[in-house]
């Protein structure tokens, strides 16, 4: 089993639209929104959820106000300034390392496991989805994007289906980083954009870093052809294979509006023509990795 | 005063609107504060004056002192500390710097060392004051790091902070104690989608927003009625325009590049600090 990871650096340069694209391209395959912070995939793939479940993502410090004394031991151990001078906890500041309950001379400190989140099974028409949402304002992102990425696997082992397609989230962070290890390869969709270029710099080292292997296209390419160069430089001097380019389209947009993917909404269009390709030379690359994983 | 610009959505134009609004205002401070991929200084160009490395403390192991008592294994919840036969072992990039294993250790084994979370720079662009934080590549937590970009804050002068994209624990770190927050916003499902998420965590603030519509054309009225029946006020809006697209990929400001820009962004700015004074009475 195989996993395509859709990442950028840099939102808003396409990711969930063309991973919308690539799922009505794929076969046999396991759908994974990985971006728990800001989920969008789903407003495109109209998921029927078969399945819901809590995420618990850790625990958070509560002060019993009948056993406390207002010693100030917890205040004095807090790392995380959680502790408020009225002896009671500010929940978003509490990192949930539980020192202070540990360590209350009074025993006085509960910790409560919290609901961070919800992940969802879903089947949409492209086949089963695995999706969530992290709560709001919560912690442990990277944990729920574990999670949600090893249930795709276990669907994906128990239907015999042979690919994982996940949207990938923005940055080089915690969920980043939570959705790379194991992935047979990494798709970037970068935009033609100093912004652009220099978040894919950053995550081409993060993918280095982990070993992942990286395949490149530019999205909106004719917003600054120029740019678009320099892009493609950098890749041909790193040795990042360029998958293709794809133009600036408001059909793009359309299409998000009719919750569709622009498979869907422009069948006939050469923006689909070009995803053909693009996804081709996706697959071909698994292949090859495929074939000299068998020679060693 | 801190005006914080934050989306939900990635790519909507938070640094294009943070970057664009210090550089019309006749002073401020900006702190970009998407610590993962920080892009404002790619915009304004500042002159670097500053750099620090910022770190966590995390612990280390003195094996002579240690008796292998487990203490601090037993406190740690990050599973950063294990024990193997009666050594402790220590997986430093899994360490959240509670400080529980200094805490517990009766033996003084365990001291403080430091793992790099990433460095702070700062400088000046004529009237403007620069810091952003850059996440070291491979590191995993922002938050601490985007705490320490907010400490350069100055009160009495007007700090603008350029959030990173989401809802969860970095933005709420990024955008805390705001004197209001600007969210940007497009006219798309997934644009309103996480507005929405974005609005909630707002909420949960208690900060007052107003919206910024960028290409503001390309899309459905959703978000406007959406911000209508929250009675979130619409402080600007930018049509898509090819121009503006293509100065923004060349790291243009594009206040600077179309100037008739600036006066909308100081009205901009003279309608928030309205609204803030007006909550302040």
């Amino acid at each position: 089993m195989k996993e395509i990871v859709v990442l950028s650096g840099k939102g808003g340069t396409g990711k969930t639209s063309l991973t919308a694209a690539f799922a009505a391209l794929a076969h046999d395959f396991v759908l994974c929104d990985a971006d728990v912070d800001a989920a969008d995939l789903h407003l495109l793939t109209a998921p029927e959820i078969k399945q819901r479940a809590d995420f618990k993502g850790g625990s958070i410090a509560s002060i019993n106000q009948d056993k406390c004394v207002s010693c100030g031991r917890c205040l004095e151990l807090c790392r995380f300034g959680a502790v408020n001078d009225d002896f009671t906890i500010d929940q978003i500041a509490c990192e949930g390392c539980g020192v202070c309950v540990d360590l209350c001379p009074e025993q006085a400190i509960d910790f409560p496991e919290q609901v961070c989140g919800q992940w969802f099974i879903s089947d949409t028409r492209f086949g089963p989805m695995v999706h969530a949402r992290l709560g709001i304002a919560e912690e442990n992102s990277g944990k729920l994007v574990s999670l949600i990425r090893k249930k795709a696997a276990e669907i994906a082992q128990k239907n015999n289906l042979g690919l994982i397609l996940t949207d990938g989230p923005p940055g080089v962070g915690c969920p980043v980083i939570a959705s790379i290890g194991g992935a047979a390869v990494i798709v970037i969709i970068t935009e033609p954009t100093v912004s652009g270029l220099h978040d894919l710099k950053r995550l081409v080292k993060l993918a280095e870093h982990f070993r992942v292997p990286v395949l490149l296209m530019v999205n909106k390419f004719d917003l600054n052809l120029e740019q678009t160069a320099v892009i493609e430089e950098y890749a041909v001097a790193r040795g990042i294979t360029i998958l293709g380019r794809i133009p600036f389209a408001p059909d793009f947009t359309r299409a998000m509006i009719q919750g569709q993917n622009i498979l869907e909404y422009a069948p006939e269009s050469k923006l689909v023509h070009m995803l053909h390709g693009i996804w081709t030379r996706i697959n071909q690359f698994i292949t090859e990795q495929k074939k000299e994983l068998e020679l060693r | 005063m801190i005006i914080s610009i934050a989306s939900g959505k990635g790519g909507t134009g938070k640094t294009t609107i943070a970057a664009n609004l210090a550089f019309s205002l006749p002073k401020a401070r900006i702190l970009d504060c998407d610590v993962e991929e920080p892009n404002v200084h790619l915009f304004l160009k500042p002159e670097l004056d500053f750099r620090q490395e910022i770190g966590t403390a995390i612990p280390q192991i003195d094996e002579k002192l240690c008796d292998g008592c487990r203490k601090c294994v037993d406190i740690c919840r990050f599973r950063a500390l294990t024990m193997i036969g009666s050594r402790v072992l220590t997986f430093p990039e899994m360490c959240h710097s509670c400080g529980g294993c200094f805490e517990v250790c009766p033996r003084g084994a365990v001291t403080e060392t430091s793992r790099q979370l990433g460095i702070i720079e700062g400088g000046r662009r004529d009237n403007i004051t620069f810091f952003h934080g850059l996440l070291r590549v491979g590191e995993s937590m922002a938050p601490p790091l985007i705490k320490k970009v907010r400490s350069f804050c100055e009160p009495d002068e007007i700090n603008i902070i350029d959030a990173p994209p989401g809802t969860s624990c970095p933005v709420i770190m990024a955008t805390k104690d705001s004197d209001f927050v600007i969210l940007v916003t497009e006219p798309t499902p997934f644009g309103l989608h996480d507005l929405k998420l974005a609005v909630e965590a707002m909420k949960l603030l208690g900060v007052p927003m107003g919206l910024v519509i960028n290409r503001a054309d390309m899309g459905d009225d959703k978000v406007v009625r959406y911000a209508e029946a929250e009675q979130i006020p619409l402080l600007m809006s930018i049509p898509f325009k090819r121009e503006i697209a293509a100065a923004y990929s060349r790291g243009e400001l594009f206040a600077e590049t179309f100037s008739e820009w600036q006066e909308r962004f100081r009205e901009m700015f003279a309608e928030i600090a309205a609204i803030i004074e007006g909550g302040a009475k």
